[in-house]
């Protein structure tokens, strides 16, 4: 059964089985990209792009009335006091909202934080414009300084109709912790 | 056939194994010689995960900690199910796999010998390197088997170690599925086309295919948990721009697979022990090839169900629902096909028999909670309760190891050239039957009532089904003793087997005498299908 032309079939199918095993390995790899733009497309996840929405402001449309509620966390070990300045905020949607979440760096060194945002539910991510916002730029803070930081929103008169609650959660991370990205 | 058979014979008294002692083993390229040693280390490692089991369980016993811390706990119950998966039963399956697809399909051995015996002999390391993981600062992952990150990423000093353990028992089963692709397609004897095949060698067919699929997309995943804990990267890391949820999309992109990884093989036994003890063949062969086809397609695109609870578009949720719940008409055909093989036919009840009938309503059990589960209003409920956990161990207990243990019985004069003993057998099943029902069953109540999974405390209204389970639990551990036992008396003596073993079941194994000879089929054998050309 090890004549040649056997032994030869077998090695040109392992080679391909092999390729396939490979291939299938950079599929893993593949998978993060493909996921990026999954999530873009249908808002899963709830991601946002970190830069201002350009949009013009205009005239509220509706009478609808939409909560917002505002959430900052901190991961475990995180060197911040970190709020916002108000739970929650009700508004409508075509109008633009100031509100501030408040930071503290509670170390004696300098700090660097970044806020990384997210919206539940996830579908209306396209549908919250931030057109200023303190997770656009990382944020230096001096030893034990607080501050508060500004963010400006409007919410889409376009966003569907069985939606009337939205949820921004921020996370606050010291850059240092983390590569940037 | 009968001369091939005489010739095997002959030739057998002059070639046996080429070195004697330990290093037959270490060296060992001779697929039977390999399937044991599959078959020996899946039994060992039963045991090394059931133990854990028996942790968790005397653990649950009562409400409050008793035994064990909770970070404890959960290392048990992350090692208990890979040690269950990685090491006990895929490893049985490749033991089954080299033993009988050879002498199924009429080849000499595995094509690529030298690669099963590589395959085989990183498995014993990959799992002292997990097991090793427990005795390390920090101990071992605790973040159960699906290793989330963020959490197993506060694994201690174990973390790197663990994940090249899983690394080196995905290398192991890719290259046991290759070698086992290139051996049905290459090595098949010439007279017996592909769908001809007995159902077990299309089964790991197509199961060697889903592991080439999906075992490296999980090498993928854990790879970037390791470059995300060391290398600074942020593929999951929420502050970096990653995510975590990406990880369940790819750890479950492997892992509904890699379920199917686990039961397929088991179906292939169940179609082959079902129609020997009915004297009948298997009802409908192509439609169960294309049904098994099917599933495998299928398992391949319904991932997320294992995580409505994410939160994803409607649109996905209705998707993966909807395609999930497709999966039950294959399985259902599977499952009819069984019953339709045992209508009419002449039944008897030897053990491994009454494995496959006991896996037949088990595991449809098994299946009828995973439709439940399909649904995602009520997978809100259900999701990480002990009713997942009821569910899942009704399709790998009485389903996977119910299919192992009954090809176990079926082989096992084969392997040994003795008959087991029918009446402690029939004991073992008995007694393997009733407290793994005991043990799993009223989890069903307690999941639905609310209790959640891997936590080693409960409420107290759960502590008499609680009981159950754990007493359940350890008379099933002990009973497996006894399947030892009956193993190593069949190893060592018992009534003579004759080549065909039972009443005369259909292939090519059984035309090879009992215990088959060292090397078999050297010479390509003519396969006839005794039911006519209908498959």
């Amino acid at each position: 059964m090890n004549d040649k032309p056997a032994a030869r079939e077998n090695s040109r199918l392992l080679i391909k089985l092999v390729g396939l095993a490979l291939g299938m390995f950079a599929f893993g790899f593949l998978l993060v990209p493909i996921y990026d733009v999954f999530c873009d497309i249908t808002g899963l996840g709830g991601k946002f792009d970190l830069e201002a929405a350009v949009v013009e402001t205009r005239v509220p449309v509706d009478d609808r009335i939409i909560t917002v509620e505002f959430v900052a966390s901190l991961n475990e070990y995180a060197p911040w006091e970190f709020h916002p300045a108000v739970a929650s905020m009700e508004v409508r949607p075509g109008q633009m909202y100031d509100t501030t979440f408040y930071a503290k760096n509670l170390t004696d060194r300098e700090l660097v934080g970044q806020a990384v945002p997210s919206i539940a539910p996830g579908q209306a991510v396209r549908f919250f414009q931030k057109t200023e916002c303190f997770c656009f730029t990382s944020q230096k803070f001096t030893a034990q300084e607080g501050r508060d930081m500004p963010l400006q929103f409007v919410v889409d008169p376009e966003l569907p109709e069985y939606i009337d609650r939205l949820t921004l959660s921020y996370t606050f991370f010291a850059t240092n912790q983390v590569a940037q990205n | 056939m009968s001369a091939t058979v005489a010739d095997m014979h002959d030739s057998h008294d002059h070639h046996g194994p080429v070195h004697t002692g330990i290093k037959r083993w270490l060296f060992a390229t001779n697929h039977k010689d390999i399937g044991t040693l599959y078959l020996v280390f899946a039994l060992v490692m039963l045991f090394v995960g059931g133990l854990m089991a028996l942790i968790i369980r005397a653990e649950l016993f009562q409400p409050g900690l008793q035994f064990v811390d909770p970070d404890f706990f959960n290392q048990m119950t992350t090692m208990h199910a890979l040690i269950m998966v990685f090491g006990m039963i895929m490893p049985a399956f490749a033991g089954f796999a080299n033993w009988m697809i050879p002498m199924m399909i009429g080849a000499p051995d595995m094509a690529l010998p030298r690669l099963n015996n590589w395959s085989f002999w990183l498995l014993p390391f990959a799992a002292t390197l997990l097991v090793s993981t427990l005795f390390m600062p920090g101990g071992a992952p605790a973040s159960g088997w699906t290793l989330y990150p963020p959490l197993v990423l506060q694994t201690g000093d174990a973390f790197p170690f663990a994940i090249f353990a899983i690394h080196l028992l995905g290398i192991s089963s890719i290259m046991a599925a290759i070698n086992i692709i290139v051996t049905i397609l290459n090595l098949r004897t010439p007279s017996m086309s592909l769908l001809q095949m007995p159902m077990f060698v299309w089964s790991w067919l197509i199961t060697a295919y889903l592991l080439i699929l999906v075992m490296p997309v999980l090498a993928g995943g854990v790879t970037m948990l390791l470059m995300d804990q060391f290398f600074g990267t942020s593929f999951f890391e929420a502050a970096g721009g990653g995510d975590p949820v990406l990880f369940q999309h790819i750890f479950w992109f492997f892992g509904h697979p890699e379920v199917y990884i686990i039961i397929l093989p088991a179906f292939g036994i169940i179609s082959h022990v079902i129609p020997a003890f009915s004297r009948k063949p298997l009802f409908g062969h192509n439609a169960m090839v294309y049904a098994t086809a099917c599933i495998a397609f299928l398992s391949c695109v319904v991932w997320a169900h294992h995580m409505f609870t994410v939160g994803m578009p409607l649109a996905g949720q209705m998707f993966f629902m909807f395609a999930t719940m497709l999966i039950a008409i294959p399985t259902g055909v599977k499952i009819f096909n069984w019953t339709a093989t045992m209508w009419q036919g002449a039944l008897t009840f030897e053990t491994p028999m009454l494995f496959a009938i006991a896996f037949l309503f088990l595991f449809t059990i098994g299946g009828f909670t995973g439709v439940m589960m399909a649904m995602v209003p009520l997978d809100f409920q259900y999701h990480d309760s002990y009713f997942i956990v009821a569910h899942f161990h009704y399709v790998l207990v009485p389903g996977a190891l119910f299919g192992a243990i009954a090809g176990c019985y079926f082989w096992l004069p084969k392997w040994t050239g003795h008959m087991y003993d029918e009446r402690l057998g029939k004991i073992h099943f008995w007694l393997t039957t009733i407290f793994v029902n005991l043990t799993f069953f009223p989890q069903h109540f307690v999941g639905l009532a609310g209790m959640p999974r891997r936590i080693p405390d409960y409420a107290v209204q759960f502590t008499n089904f609680n009981m159950m389970s754990s007493i359940g639990a350890f008379g099933f551990g002990f009973s497996q003793l006894l399947l030892v036992y009956v193993i190593y008396k069949c190893v060592k003596g018992g009534a003579k087997a004759t080549a065909e073993v039972w009443d005369n079941p259909e292939g090519l194994e059984w035309t090879v005498p009992s215990p088959a000879p060292y090397h078999t089929f050297e010479v390509p054998p003519v396969y006839t299908p005794r039911y006519g050309a209908t498959h």
